[in-house]
């Protein structure tokens, strides 16, 4: 976390130096996009330049929905997978889900 | 009672299956590393989330009349303090007494009440802590230091689609002159699920 700038990206939300999330998830594509930076996916002005284009695309979304639309543009834009690779997993964890009974953890099958 | 059509299995949002989607991917290409991106959540796993629950436990021991209705309907009672959660779940408000210790399982679900507790902490989704917190329920308090008497009675509550529980601790001792801004303060995430007390300010067990 030590060599990420937060302050330096456009519109984040910062209290105490930390960020706030409304929900589970948003912590998660943000912790996302710090370990992929960690691990050299992309560079910490990329990042900043994907995200300030989805704020900046005149699309009413919430910061992390943003976020989260950003690192999908990003992954793709630097060939770490494919849109439609995104979307047919996104489809099979929503079939996972449906047969996951209530509290059990949902998983993939393979 | 409500009903929706998810009762009996899972259900993800479109963006919550976007961000598994994202992780699954990445990680099996070895571009992300899941256990990394566990330990930057939990980092934060107590400020995602508001917790509301603090208030609502606060408020239960400050206000008798609300306290009462808590007991009687805490779906009423918690949402007349404007909190409502996504799924309007149902819940249900368990008393810790001397007699009676509480103590919440499952969170495995998308359905867990976050709006309320705050997020689940990490070691709740593995299925070892939620089997043994059924079985040995004491020795479970124990690991996590709390040490209750022979004489408190433990009941464990398993969340369901339908009946989501939060845990009202008991009131610390020595906190009369505190206020309910000052308390809903001491109230932890894990005292709201039965895993720790609340302590009062500068207590030290």
């Amino acid at each position: 976390m030590n060599d990420v700038n937060l302050s330096s990206l456009p519109d984040m939300v910062l209290v105490d130096d930390e960020p706030v999330f409304n929900e589970p998830w948003e912590a998660q594509a943000f912790a996302m996009v710090i370990n992929l930076h960690q691990k050299n996916a992309f560079s910490w002005s990329e990042w900043a330049t994907a995200l300030s284009a989805e704020i900046h695309s005149g699309e009413q979304r919430s910061y992390y929905q943003h976020w989260l639309h950003a690192l999908e543009n990003l992954v793709a834009s630097k060939s770490l997978t494919t849109s439609t690779a995104l979307v047919a997993r996104k489809n099979e964890w929503h079939e996972a889900a449906a047969r996951t009974p209530h509290g059990d953890p949902i998983e993939l099958n393979r | 009672m409500h009903s929706h059509d998810d009762d009996d299995h899972s259900h993800l949002t479109d963006t919550e299956a976007r961000v598994r989607a994202l992780e699954s991917l990445l990680s099996e290409k070895g571009y992300l590393d899941s256990a990394a991106v566990d330990e930057i959540v939990q980092t934060y796993e107590t400020k995602i989330g508001p917790q509301n629950g603090a208030h609502v436990v606060a408020k239960a021991w400050c206000n008798p009349e609300f306290n009462a209705w808590l007991k009687d309907d805490a779906t009423a009672a918690i949402h007349s303090l404007g909190y409502t959660s996504r799924q309007g779940e149902h819940m249900v408000a368990v008393f810790n007494s001397i007699d009676t210790h509480h103590l919440i399982v499952c969170t495995l679900c998308s359905c867990y009440p976050w709006s309320v507790l705050g997020l689940p902490p990490t070691w709740y989704k593995s299925p070892p802590f939620r089997s043994r917190a059924v079985i040995e329920p004491r020795s479970v308090l124990a690991d996590f230091g709390l040490e209750l008497p022979a004489s408190t009675k433990i009941e464990v509550h398993d969340s369901t689609a339908e009946i989501r529980y939060l845990v009202i601790p008991q009131r610390p001792d020595n906190t009369e002159s505190m206020n309910e801004t000052d308390l809903a303060k001491l109230v932890t995430r894990n005292a709201m699920i039965g895993t720790a007390l609340v302590k009062a300010p500068g207590a030290t067990s």
